[in-house]
Formats: C-alpha cells, structure tokens, sequence
C-alpha cells in the first residue's frame, strides 16, 4: 500500500496541475469545493482519476463534497477503499 | 392564482440583486435592419442614434443582403409561412432536406440534420448520441450551449484546460476504457477569437479512437480559403466526426442550425435527438434564405476575402493605436480593458461617439478579463473601420490607455 504522505503529494500535485491558476496556493488542507477551486462536475474526472491510479471503486454515495474537500479528507477516503 | 407578493418578492429580491452587481442586462432598441449601419434607440425612450455597429455575428454582411431577401421572399410566397408541426409528423419539405444536403455538400461531411438553432442542435446531440458507458471530454472554454447539451446527456463529463492537447491526451489515456469518448471544442472561440487546433485534435482522436465534435458556429462560411470552417483551414476536410454550426450568424443571421458529420450519428439524432423531435420545424422562409447564402458562396469567395482585408485593417489599426488586444486572425478582435468598469464606460463612450460595441465583463468572461469584443464584416466598409477607429482614440485617450501594457491598465484601473 503507497504511503499516506505519498498519496497525499500525488493528489495535491492532480489537483494543482488540473484546477489551480499561477498564483493559486493550495496546500494538503485547502478548501477545494467549498473554497470554488473545484465544482461538481470536476469532481466527476478527479473521483474517476482516484479509480483509475489507485485500482479502486469509490462509491457514488462515498464521493460527497465533504470527502472531497480537501487533499487530507480525499486520501483518507482512498485508503478506506485500497 | 398562486403567485403571492411573497413570491413576487423573491424574484424582484433576486432581481435587485443582479443590478447591484452591475449584472443587469438590457437590450438596445435597432429601428433598422441589421448591417453596418444602424439605427439604435438606447437607453429606452432615447431618441434613435444612426451608429456603426462592430458587434454583430454578421460576419459575411448576408443578413440583409438583397439576393436573400429576394429568396426568403420567394419562399414565403411558394412554401409558406409556417409548417405547424416537428419535423418527423408533417414538417418536412422539400426544401429542408435540400438544405441539409447542401450543408453535407458544404461541410464536406456525411450527412446533415437541421434543428431550430445551434443551441438546440449542441442540446440535442450527446444525449441522443451517448450513455453512462461513455465519456465526453471538453475544452474548458467551449460554449454555454454545449455545456448545456452535455449536462442533460448521462455520460461522464471531463475537461481539459484551454487548447491544451498534452492535457487532452492524458484525458484520453485516463478514460481508455470508456466505451465511447467524445472531444468536444468550439472551432473559433467566441469570446477570445482564437481557432482550434483542429489537425491536432484530429490526430489525437485517430490515436485513442474518439469522436471529435466541433461547434463551427463562429466560423462556417468565412474561415478557410473558400469558408467551409476551421477544419478547411487545417487541411482537415472529411476528417471531423461532428461538426455542430448555426445559420444565426454568417450563413444569413436569421435563425436555425445543425449537427453534420457521420451518417449513423446523424441518424441517430434524427431518432433521438430531443430539440429536433419536439420543436417545430425550421420556417420555410428561413430555409429558402439560407440555400440562397450557400448559392452566393459557392459562386465566389469575395465577401469572405473581403472580411479577411477588413479583420487585417482592424486589427492593424487598434494595434498601432495602442490598445492590447487578444491575439488572433478571425474577425473576432477582443480589446483588452481587464476592468468591469473600465469595459462599460468605453462602451457608453463610443456609443457617444456613433460606434455600438458591448462590454463583456464577468461572468460572461473570466474575473479581471473584462473587455470590449469587437466583431469585424464584410458589410464593413473602409471608411465605417476608419471612423471606428477615430472613435476608439479618442474614447482610448479620454481614459488615458493608449499604449498601456496589461498590467499598466491593472495597475491604473484595477482588476
């Protein structure tokens, strides 16, 4: 199992490189929905890309805004499913 | 009778709020028909201003051309007015599959299928073409239309930033296993003016086997050498999937569009597609005008090479003025002024001056990205350019622009 720390960095680096703009600062505890840098229909392609890269299937009910608030709560939801 | 002043307040809440957000939008009066020339009542009540008008999707100066016109009047008089019905009960003429041979002859495409307008054709499509098993991956700037039409279809939605095809091609690896995957881009961008990299998206869509969609709305009948859209002007003819296109803009400016491209998807519309099965058909009188602006562009390419001088001309001219611009090489010449405010009052300015050109600020454009969209025709003669031109120094020095970089303007006005 990839580390959690490891985990974390590959998500914020997903998420900076798909959603955030040159002078966006966005750490492992940013507000990403809530804070509008994501919105629900990117939240689509960033639940598919967990499947994808970890191998896993995240249901549908388990993919809320507030799991996928930011980058600590999304790898702990990853690691539920791993 | 249920609607209380509880419930009128809500929207005249909501409608206040709209104004107070410098969001409210209201429309100009034209007393004339539309053309180089107009005649314009603004605000409401104002008496009529004889203006030049740079903000029309009249690109190719048909929409009051006399030989269309004489067409639609034709028509009227042959087929009538009205058909009363969709087009699969008792709506079909003659005349519309015509018209939608001619636009497969046009576009070089497979097939044709007209709907009431560009709008309903991109709301129509990907439901009646996609499922749950399939994903749909648009450029992030593409139009609110297709944005709609892929809201009400079940298949996954991804995007891919601005035009950026390295990032397109990892969306395509990403979503390999999908059944179907749809590349969906607007072929010129309406709000920036700049063209898809139509060969590119070709290329990419060969290698992962996706259907390409392309919305030629704001360049069907003047980009390419003889104005067949961007996919001419990349060498790409026969190679796009799906092209979606309006007759709202070049092609005549009065109404209607299309979705043209492979046979089966073609026909898999004409089963499905929702706006073409519950909406009446296209008006007789619309469609004998639009076979006629196909007459008039087969027969030269003059209007077109016209724009093309025009759209030079202009942006030649704001340039050396010293006005930053969007940088591009279609009719559609963005002024950059980044400022919400700054874009209305030099709006409000030239309209003082006889030139009819919007603003486009936020949400219409991104934050701090607001600015004037100029929109050049063939309608345009040199000395209606040269005029505008007058008009923008003059309004550019009042506020002190000229020759200003981005962030000199950012600086001065704020964002």
């Amino acid at each position: 199992m990839e580390d959690l720390n490891e985990m974390k960095k590959v998500i914020l680096q997903y998420v900076i490189n798909e959603y955030a703009e040159e002078d966006d600062d966005v750490t492992f505890d940013t507000p990403l929905i809530s804070g509008g840098l994501v919105d629900s229909f990117s939240m689509v392609s960033l639940k598919r890309f967990l499947e994808v890269k970890y191998k896993i299937s995240i249901p549908d009910d388990k993919a809320t805004p507030e799991a996928f608030d930011n980058v600590n709560s999304i790898a702990r939801l990853v690691q539920e499913y791993l | 009778m249920g609607y209380s002043n509880k419930t009128r307040q809500i929207y005249l809440d909501q409608l206040a709020a709209i104004k107070e957000a410098g969001l409210f939008k209201q429309e100009r009066f034209i007393h004339s028909s539309q053309a180089a020339d107009i005649e314009v009542e603004f605000p409401a009540g104002a008496t009529t201003k004889k203006v030049i008008n740079i903000c029309a999707n009249n690109y190719l100066g048909l929409s009051s051309h006399p030989e269309v016109i004489r067409a639609a009047h034709e028509g009227l008089d042959t087929r009538g007015y009205g058909m009363s019905s969709v087009r699969f009960i008792c709506g079909t003429q003659d005349i519309h599959r015509e018209l939608e041979q001619r636009m497969t002859e046009f576009l070089g495409t497979e097939d044709t299928i007209l709907f009431p307008s560009c709008m309903d054709a991109n709301a129509g499509v990907f439901e009646a073409i996609l499922t749950q098993d399939d994903v749909i991956i648009s450029d992030r700037l593409v139009h609110a239309s297709l944005i709609d039409g892929i809201r009400l279809c079940s298949a996954m939605h991804d995007t891919f930033k601005h035009s950026n095809m390295e990032h397109l091609e990892q969306k395509l690896q990403l979503h390999a296993d999908k059944r179907l995957k749809v590349v969906v881009n607007d072929g010129v961008y309406s709000m920036d003016g700049d063209m898809a990299k139509v060969d590119e998206l070709v290329a990419l869509c060969d290698k992962y086997d996706a259907i390409l969609l392309i919305d030629e709305s704001h360049s069907s009948g003047f980009i390419g050498k003889t104005g067949r859209g961007t996919h001419e002007h990349h060498g790409m003819v026969g190679k796009i999937d799906v092209i979606t296109t309006t007759f709202g803009k070049a092609l005549g400016g009065a109404s209607g569009g299309c979705v043209s491209g492979r046979r089966e998807i073609v026909e898999m519309c004409r089963q499905k597609a929702r706006p073409y099965l519950f909406s009446n058909t296209i008006a007789p009188v619309v469609v004998s005008g639009v076979l006629k602006v196909l007459d008039i562009l087969n027969e030269s390419t003059e209007r077109r090479d016209k724009l093309e001088v025009n759209t030079a001309f202009w942006r030649k001219g704001l340039t050396e003025a010293g006005f930053v611009l969007k940088e591009g090489n279609t009719p559609i010449v963005p002024v950059m002024l980044f400022n919400a405010k700054l874009a209305q009052d030099v709006s409000r300015d030239l309209f003082a001056e006889g030139i009819y050109a919007v603003g486009f600020f936020f949400p219409v454009v991104p934050n701090g990205q607001a600015r004037i969209r100029t929109q050049i025709s063939a309608g345009h003669e040199i000395h209606h350019l040269e005029k505008a031109l007058d008009a923008f120094n003059k309004v550019g020095k009042k506020h002190g622009i000229l020759g200003l970089t981005k962030q000199e303007i950012i600086d001065k006005f704020g964002q």
